[in-house]
């Protein structure tokens, strides 16, 4: 990102999780994506005369576990409150949303930049709400039609301290909270059908200062990328302004990314005006989060990228560029994982999950969780290769793509069955290596002479004659110890 | 067909078979017919349905196989859902509006055999106190029909005045069913904030709202409760403590001597009147007669209710009210250019003046500017006001004094001046915004047979003994 070297960008970030639970966060009406419109809503999600909330506790718990995960203090005494502003997909007329006291405050997580410095950035809430509807401008159709199955699906909304300074930065912390919830298990990441979304509060300063100027908020950016794009387009226009002596011209602002030209533009002014009224839900009592409920959260966490790295790194002494590549994905870290507690060669099973597993998912556009080959399979493969019963290659061309095949068999068998075992029978080997030295009588006198870059040639012959399944150690012995005889 | 009043005659004469529920539906049908044009009591009358169910319900007497409530003939003020009748709040802004589900009371009342008869005039979204601001035009007190019925469940009132039903569902959420109980000669019942669901309940302020009940007498309407009252799965406010068996509390408990409170400042209150004053201390000098202990406490704090109550009452109105918008259902207005004209349209054609006056009211209050001066401050007040009652009662059994500081007043004759309508509820919102029990029964009349009312009472979640009480005093 070039920016002016004068300057630096000052970003918080605000992004919204929509919550994996089975129901609303206030009624019971099926949450499912992709539904036909308006067939997951009920009287209670219309908001219909005499209707009331009521609070969904698994959004709690789904709130709890990213605090926990995020290093918040967990506010115990949980009250809700109405935001309240008119618009066709917002059934009340409010959003039951948390205001003061969020259930989350004051975290951070660390990210880990480019350079190889930790980045701690702040959290300063995250709270529990609810979606509104969608509306829809169709082309054909000359009104707005409102899909209400999205109206009431819970959210948190988690709410950066403005402590990121460039994209780089806003990136890494963006990929560490999708990371985070999808570990989790609480939302399942994905950006483009918008069960994340992510806001922007973005001002500049000269370096040095220590007073935030104006910020604006921009809205609408479907991908990480967009996020930085957004960054850097408006770090851009807000020191071109204050360059030019326009820095009233800055002001506090809702701005629309446009994805087509990497631009923002400002909202009119009287949408910025809203005064959303916030007070205390009185359709819902407070929240109170016991020490049982507290632990009872704490013990259904699952392990997090951070600590897998730790672990992948410290305990398995993987490097950390081997170790990032397996936590990136949460079921390729965990398939590891697994892997890990049955064969001691973390190594060699960091290779088979990143490279073998991974290319082969890539190739056949598979999740994990469709993949027929269990972490025991992947053991008695490195096993095989390890008992020097065939090369790693065989393991990896051969028998791999047979076994995904045929799960129910072992590696063994198939090795067995193809003719694949390496052949370690020396006298056996002997005859043969025999056979390709006697093939090349002027060879053989060129190494004596003292080319012995000839061996890989011998060898080449060899391999071609056993089809790969001479054991290379093996037989580079023999082959060296005869023809240097 | 003679008329009841009360629902233990009608059972018996039922369940001896001297009367049927079919003619008893007829009964209170040719009673609605009689006076209904006249005084404008029901908005709905479901005479069909009632003739129907009564038959079924006859049928089931016949094999014993009956509900608690059998016979129980009720009208539903209009902000009860009642499945596939319309719900409208008196408000052209629901114009149309089918509800697709039941409020839980109204259910429970079903589920033990009542007969909803039909659907009951209001104040629109029960803001008022004379029945005379909604969209189906104001009814009229059956006493003097040149006078209101109170509101702003007037009709409700009305309906047990008339003898169009024996027992209505009204609500109330600064005093709107003890009011209106005190200008009809009728008993009115507040119970304790969240004693029962309010899922179905047209919301007007949350944290006030409060079905209640109307009946002839005590014993009808502690009947009532005991059916309706108590813990909802749909209502995550509603209380789960238990529900007493509060009829056979009434009937077979031994009376007791009380301590009694009085608020001094009721009865020195400029705006009461003397007829008011005069029939209120003689009740409370029959009281001591009776040998029950009458004392008078200070509250200093009776002049900021009415403030405080406006002030959090109207703010929640104007957050409960936004779904009101012409986007989904009910009362849309014509040629509107664009979305914001939608609203702004479909909502001032819509509402009537008082909500349109309240909403705005509410809007201020909460509005980032003046939360603190406002909303903050009534918030801190109403905990005060909480405080200060709690200590009477760490004392006294009741508190006492009158129901209204007048009997009913002419039709038009508050309507110029919102300050005294308002005043109307000075003695009545003291329990909304402290959420205890408070029941409104008769205490005579003026010359000219116009009701009084007194008002009584207790602590949180003391309707056994509220009821109790009120029953012996009433007798």
């Amino acid at each position: 990102m070039n920016i002016h070297p004068d300057y630096e960008v000052v970003v918080g970030l605000e992004v919204h999780a929509q919550l994996k639970t089975n129901t609303k966060a206030y009624v019971s009406d099926s949450t499912e994506y992709g539904a036909l419109p308006n067939t997951h809503i009920s009287v209670i999600t219309l908001g219909h005369p005499g209707t009331l909330p009521k609070v969904n506790e698994k959004t709690v718990d789904y709130a709890i576990k990213m605090g926990i995960a995020t290093n918040c203090e967990i506010t115990r005494h949980n009250v809700f409150a109405r935001k309240n502003y008119f618009y066709p997909d917002l059934p009340k007329g409010y959003q039951i949303t948390q205001d003061k006291d969020p259930i989350c405050q004051k975290g951070y997580i660390d990210v880990k930049c480019k350079d190889a410095d930790v980045k701690r950035i702040g959290i300063t809430r995250i709270h529990m709400e609810e979606d509104a509807g969608k509306s829809m401008h169709l082309a054909e159709e000359i009104d707005t039609l409102v899909d209400f199955n999205r109206a009431g699906v819970p959210l948190i909304e988690i709410v950066s301290e403005p402590d990121i300074r460039n994209t780089e930065e806003a990136y890494l912390y963006l990929q560490e909270i999708r990371r985070l919830v999808v570990y989790l298990d609480v939302c399942d990441g994905n950006m483009e059908e918008g069960s994340l979304r992510c806001d922007a509060n973005i001002s500049v300063r000269k370096k040095g200062e220590t007073k935030y100027n104006t910020r604006v908020e921009v809205k609408n950016m479907n991908s990480f990328r967009n996020v930085q794009r957004a960054i850097e387009y408006e770090a851009q226009r807000q020191i071109e302004l204050i360059e030019s002596g326009k820095q009233h011209t800055i002001i506090q602002e809702t701005r629309n990314f446009d994805p087509n030209t990497g631009k923002t533009a400002g909202m009119r002014t009287k949408e910025n005006l809203n005064d959303y009224r916030y007070f205390p839900e009185p359709d819902l009592t407070p929240v109170i989060i016991s020490d049982e409920w507290l632990k009872r959260v704490e013990s259904e966490m699952p392990a997090l990228p951070k600590a897998l790295f730790d672990k992948f790194t410290k305990e398995y002494k993987l490097s950390d560029y081997d170790a990032l590549v397996l936590i990136e994905n949460k079921e390729i870290a965990l398939y590891f994982e697994e892997l890990a507690q049955i064969t001691p060669n973390y190594k060699q099973a960091c290779n088979w999950v990143t490279t073998e597993i991974k290319g082969y998912l890539n190739e056949m556009a598979l999740s994990l969780e469709k993949f027929s080959l269990k972490p025991t399979h992947i053991a008695e493969l490195i096993e095989l290769v390890q008992q020097n019963k065939v090369s790693h290659s065989i393991a990896s061309q051969k028998i791999f793509p047979i076994l995904v095949k045929n799960p129910e068999k072992t590696p063994e068998e198939i090795a067995k069955a193809e003719n694949l075992l390496l052949d370690n029978d020396a006298d056996a080997l002997k005859s043969i290596i025999n056979e390709v030295i006697n093939m090349f009588p002027d060879k053989v006198k060129e190494y004596k002479a003292g080319k012995k870059g000839l061996l890989g040639m011998f060898m080449g012959e060899i391999m071609k004659k056993t089809k790969g399944k001479a054991d290379p150690k093996t037989t580079n012995q023999i082959l060296a110890e005869m023809l240097d005889n | 067909m003679k008329k009841y009043s009360s629902f233990s005659d009608i059972q018996s004469d039922i369940l001896s078979q001297k009367i049927t529920c079919e003619t008893l539906v007829a009964y209170y049908l040719q009673n609605i017919e009689a006076r209904n044009a006249e005084l404008n009591v029901f908005t709905s009358v479901y005479a069909d349905e009632a003739k129907a169910q009564a038959k079924i319900i006859d049928e089931k007497i016949k094999n014993g196989t009956q509900g608690k409530l059998a016979g129980l003939v009720v009208g539903i003020k209009d902000v009860l859902a009642y499945q596939n009748h319309p719900l409208q709040a008196s408000s052209k802004i629901l114009d149309g509006f089918i509800s697709q589900f039941t409020a839980t009371a109204v259910q429970r009342l079903l589920n033990e055999d009542a007969i909803i008869i039909g659907r009951q005039n209001c104040d629109e979204f029960a803001m008022g106190s004379s029945n005379e601001n909604s969209t189906y035009g104001l009814t009229r007190n059956a006493q003097d029909p040149s006078r209101v019925p109170g509101g702003s469940s007037g009709a409700s009132a009305v309906a047990i005045q008339a003898d169009m039903c024996l027992v209505s569902l009204g609500s109330d959420t600064g005093g709107s069913v003890r009011q209106p109980a005190s200008f009809c000669g009728v008993v009115g019942l507040k119970p304790t904030y969240s004693r029962i669901s309010r899922y179905g309940l047209v919301a007007y302020a949350s944290s006030f709202d409060c079905i209640g009940i109307f009946g002839n007498n005590v014993i009808d309407v502690a009947k009532t409760l005991e059916v309706i009252a108590g813990a909802d799965d749909f209502d995550s406010t509603v209380s789960k403590n238990d529900v007493p068996n509060y009829t056979q509390e009434i009937l077979e408990k031994a009376p007791q001597k009380y301590k009694i409170a009085y608020i001094k400042e009721t009865l020195e209150n400029d705006g009461l009147s003397a007829l008011v004053k005069e029939k209120t201390l003689s009740k409370i000098k029959s009281l001591q007669e009776a040998g029950h202990t009458v004392e008078a406490v200070d509250f200093p704090l009776l002049k900021y209710l009415l403030p405080v109550y406006y002030i959090l009452t109207t703010a929640e109105a104007s957050s409960n009210l936004g779904r009101y918008d012409g986007v989904r259902y009910g009362y849309r207005s014509k040629n509107v250019s664009d979305l914001k004209d939608l609203y702004v349209k479909t909502r001032s054609e819509g509402f009537g003046i008082e909500v349109q006056k309240r909403i705005i009211l509410g809007t201020f209050v909460l509005s980032a500017s003046y939360y603190d001066a406002y909303y903050t401050k009534a918030q801190k007040m109403r905990r005060l006001v909480k405080e200060a009652t709690d200590k009477i009662f760490e004392n006294y059994d009741f508190i006492v004094m009158p129901t209204t500081p007048n009997i009913a007043f002419k039709i038009g004759e508050n309507q110029t001046d919102p300050v005294q309508m308002y005043l109307e509820d000075i003695f009545t919102v003291q329990a909304n915004v402290v959420g205890i029990p408070a029941i409104s029964i008769p205490n005579g009349t003026d010359e000219n047979g116009l009701s009084v009312g007194f008002q009584i009472a207790s602590s949180h979640f003391q309707e056994e003994k509220l009821l109790k009480f009120a029953n012996e005093i009433s007798n």
